[in-house]
């Protein structure tokens, strides 16, 4: 009785997941489609798909675990792996889409440029020092 | 309570088939923004996002199939994934990916 309410309960909690997990991934791609700029769309793109994918994932465990009994160490490890490389990427990429040019939607200023033309030009006076 | 648990069954494969059908939606919406795309990096951007759809794909198809064994491209598709995007990082960055040049 206990372990078929038990089951139940994690039936309802797969099905929680799954919903969750595809609101939230689809969300962040309609959020990719429609935000003005690289950087917004990033912000969508890396942090909506990562939460989606960690409840999809989360779901399908919990799912094995009452099918067959067995604790899917893979799935976890997909998630562990995801929040680690999804935050990576992302600061690789806007980082590669900044050095080609691409403007932030508007704002007035650009703090990270400022940092790079002052660093180049310390770079400089310590070469001309020399 | 069986007949309870038999229907949840049923329910848990009906709703995995209507993730399915969101998730090609959202992906669908990705695919636009990547023909549209402005510059080469909201195409890796879109191109990333496309790859953890397939990850979620997979592991909800493990679902409706009844199978573990789809736990594996989980992992492989995560992997190929977050090489893909950094190679195309690299190359937006410095324009090749490997130095010919010595020095």
């Amino acid at each position: 009785m206990i372990q078929k309410t038990i089951d139940i309960i994690l039936d309802i909690l797969v099905i929680l997941f799954l919903i969750g997990g595809t609101f939230s991934m689809f969300t962040a791609s309609v959020g990719v489609l429609r935000f003005p700029d690289i950087y917004t769309r990033l912000h969508a793109a890396s942090k909506g798909s990562t939460l989606g994918v960690a409840s999809i994932l989360i779901g399908a465990c919990i799912f094995h675990y009452t099918e067959y009994g067995i604790i899917s160490g893979k799935l976890i490890l997909g998630v562990l792996f995801i929040m680690l490389t999804a935050p990576v990427a992302s600061h690789l990429i806007s980082r590669a889409a900044h050095l080609r040019g691409a403007k932030p939607y508007g704002t007035l200023k650009d703090q990270y440029q400022e940092a790079i033309d002052k660093e180049k030009r310390r770079q400089k006076q310590q070469q001309k020092s020399k | 309570m069986s007949a309870l648990q038999d229907n949840f069954a049923g329910i848990i494969q009906m709703i995995s088939i209507i993730c399915l059908i969101a998730l090609s939606v959202s992906i669908l919406l990705l695919i636009i923004r990547v023909m549209k795309g402005p510059s080469n990096a909201d195409r890796a951007v879109a191109l990333d996002a496309i790859g953890i759809n397939i990850m979620a794909f997979a592991a909800l198809l493990a679902i409706i199939l009844i199978t573990p064994n789809f736990n594996d491209i989980v992992l492989l598709i995560g992997i190929l994934l977050f090489i893909g995007t950094v190679a195309i990082a690299i190359y937006l960055e410095k324009g090749d990916l490997i130095d010919t040049e010595d020095d």
